[in-house]
């Protein structure tokens, strides 16, 4: 289950002779879902997302010894708790990168804080990381369910879309998700006509759909992510509920699933992300790194994990040690960065990174040029609108 | 108008006809599992593997070879049933004299196997397959909106279902299979070949894995879990209606696929393990399942 790389140390081992500064060992674990409905939008892209920026980095030449280790947390807290602790313990990891599905990043943050690591987490959605849970020891890089309910629920509902109604999975992020749209809509003048909470994860969505069919809402709200985003979305064009009139809005969907779904069937989605691989010649090149490397395009969940990992490699230099995490994400705290990625970024007192997101609308399938030309940039949102404001008991640069 | 727990009639009916659609697919699952065990004491733990299999070969017939849905219907199940044959006769053959524990023990693995290396190839997002154009749209009945392809989806279950359950109990065939079974050496005597009939037994039950996959492809989406998260629940299927009853996992099959159907519309929460308390009760007070002779 563990895949080890090691990187640097030949290349620390022929500079031993005295020619570097400094020779700091760190070790950074990639813990995420690497067989399940997670597994393509973070999985092994994340690792290959994050040796990339040991490489672009160029640690081994600044003396820092590089190793990734792996493994899969299968979404469940339990599972990834006890790799968590293994990892602290037993093998000496600095930072755990990554871990998406909510309810597991939050007992990783817990675990990393009691043992001083760093949480450098991309893939979960929770709010929770920097808000009722937050940890000195968390960066929560990529996005969140304000983020999210921001951009698309304030979008939707600014188009007219004013009756909601929520399908959500039945878990941290769902709820969290769910609770943060509901806030949007209502204050943009909408009204949320009800909900239903599905087990996660669902094959079936037909029963739930039918239950918004008949709530005469505007908009049916997805809260959900993955798997079940697209088996809903495929459903409810069978049910002929786009057709009818109503709309759905997927609160959360990752440019992996547009794709597994087809511009046919997604057209016209709105959706926000942090990241689309088309955006600049930045993203483009590398993004075509990345696909030569893993088959695919990069999701926003690998592009933060590679963005973290520069941010965090930075903060470890400057300071000669990876073994204080909370002194590490102080540090990067103080930086300000100006990331190849995601633009101007500061990490917040809170942990919370703050950038620039972007509504994006699927395009027709006429209008798309190849299988991964899925998204038409809508709008920006800057940092400081989509993400919530930090709470005072939250702000650790104060403490 | 009346109402039920508040809940109006149409949408109760909507939502027991969306039960009857769900348990369609139980339904030819859970049959090829019990005769596959009924028939040769295999507990087949690779049919929601092979399943997926079905909804793979699909995709690939279409978009390798541009075969579509009518002749993969057909097509897909008689591949993922030689494949199973082939699985047959190199190992599970080997097993019949031992415990039904090395059997589920070897499709259990097979199961990781072969999902593993449909995950390797294709990911785990899924692929898109078009529901076919003769069965696109839908028709509305009042209460709801039925979209033509499920409700073929019922009727090629029925077809199948019952098709495959006068095979066995009222033909002849049928009758050599259930003495094969019951007594191998007698009725080899009489000079039936029972090994290719139980090679070809398990290759029928393996192949109403692939036609459930198929029926699958267009409206759930085909990816390499799709397998793994449908067969602990068509297990529980299985021993509610009592291991190895034909007509029990048909039956079963259907009504469990209503009970869940309206788990969603009291307690959506709940749905998720509602059949699998009902396993629990039925055990307890009738263990030999519904439909199950006692031993």
């Amino acid at each position: 289950m563990l895949k080890r790389i090691a990187f640097g140390s030949a290349i620390g081992a022929l500079a031993a002779g005295g020619a570097l500064a400094q020779d700091i060992d760190v070790t950074l674990g990639v813990l995420n879902d690497r067989s399940g409905v997670y597994a393509d939008l973070s999985g092994e892209g994340s690792v290959v997302a994050t040796r990339m920026a040991v490489e672009d980095f160029d640690a081994a030449g600044k003396g820092l010894n590089v190793e990734i280790i792996s493994a899969d947390h299968q979404n469940k807290p339990d599972i990834g708790s006890n790799i968590a602790r293994q990892w602290y313990d037993v093998d000496g990891v600095n930072a755990i990168i990554d871990v998406p599905t909510s309810s597991v990043a939050l007992a990783v943050a817990d675990i990393t804080a009691e043992k001083n690591g760093v949480l450098l987490d991309s893939g979960a959605g929770s709010t929770a990381l920097t808000r009722e849970q937050c940890q000195p020891n968390t960066v929560h890089w990529t996005y969140d369910t304000a983020a999210l309910a921001n951009g698309t629920g304030g979008a939707v509902t600014n188009a007219g879309g004013e009756k909601w109604f929520f399908l959500t999975a039945d878990y941290a992020f769902g709820h969290s998700l769910e609770e943060n749209t509901m806030a949007v809509v209502k204050e943009n003048g909408g009204e949320v006509v009800g909900n239903v909470r599905h087990p996660f994860p669902s094959q079936d969505f037909s029963s739930f759909l039918l239950q918004a069919q008949g709530s005469g809402a505007d908009v049916i709200g997805l809260a959900n992510a993955g798997g079940d985003t697209v088996n809903a979305i495929k459903q409810a064009s069978e049910f002929g509920i786009t057709q009818a009139g109503q709309k759905l809005a997927a609160l959360l969907m990752f440019v992996t699933d547009v794709h597994s779904l087809g511009a046919e069937t997604a057209q016209g989605l709105n959706l926000t992300e942090a990241f689309y691989w088309d955006q600049n010649d930045a993203t483009r090149d590398w993004s075509a790194r990345f696909e030569e490397a893993h088959g695919a395009k990069p999701t926003m969940v690998h592009a933060g994990a590679y963005s973290a990992t520069l941010a965090y490699l930075a903060a470890v230099e400057a300071l000669g040690s990876a073994e204080d995490g909370a002194a590490i994400v102080a540090k990067m705290k103080e930086a300000d960065i100006d990331d190849a990625l995601f633009g101007k970024t500061k990490v917040r007192g809170d942990g919370r990174a703050i950038h620039d997101m972007y509504l994006f609308q699927v395009k027709a399938p006429g209008d798309s040029t190849g299988e991964w030309d899925l998204y038409e940039q809508i709008s920006t949102i800057s940092g400081e609108d989509a993400f919530l404001p930090m709470l005072d008991e939250c702000d650790f640069t104060k403490k | 108008m009346f109402e039920l727990l508040g809940i109006p009639p149409q949408v109760l009916l909507g939502q027991l006809l969306l039960g009857l659609i769900n348990g369609s697919f139980y339904a030819v699952l859970s049959l090829g599992l019990a005769v596959i065990f009924g028939l040769l004491n295999i507990i087949n733990f690779a049919h929601g593997a092979l399943y997926m299999m079905g909804a793979f070969v699909a995709w690939m017939l279409l978009n390798y070879v541009g075969i579509g849905y009518w002749p993969a219907l057909i097509l897909a199940p008689l591949i993922v049933g030689a494949f199973g044959i082939v699985l047959e006769r190199t190992m599970l053959a080997r097993l019949y004299h031992l415990d039904h524990l090395y059997g589920l023990l070897l499709t259990f693995g097979l199961a990781l196997i072969i999902q593993g290396l449909f995950r390797n190839y294709y990911g785990i997002s899924g692929l898109p397959y078009r529901i076919p154009d003769i069965l696109s749209g839908g028709h509305n009945l009042g209460f709801m909106f039925m979209p033509n392809y499920r409700a073929w989806v019922v009727v090629a279950s029925v077809i199948v279902c019952f098709g495959t359950w006068f095979m066995i109990e009222k033909t002849r065939l049928g009758a050599y299979l259930r003495a094969a079974t019951e007594n191998p050496v007698l009725v080899g005597a009489f000079g039936i070949n029972v090994p290719l009939m139980i090679t070809l037994t398990y290759g029928f039950g393996v192949a109403l894995a692939g036609f459930a996959g198929v029926l699958a492809a267009p409206i759930y989406s085909v990816n390499p879990n799709m397998g793994a998260d449908m067969i602990i629940v068509v297990f529980a299927v299985v021993v509610i209606g009592g291991m190895g009853s034909i007509m029990g996992a048909i039956l079963t099959g259907y009504i469990l696929g209503l009970v869940e159907g309206l788990t969603r519309v009291f307690y959506p929460e709940g749905s998720a393990v509602v059949i699998f308390v009902i396993m629990a009760i039925v055990l307890l007070i009738k263990p030999e399942g519904l439909f199950g002779r006692a031993a």
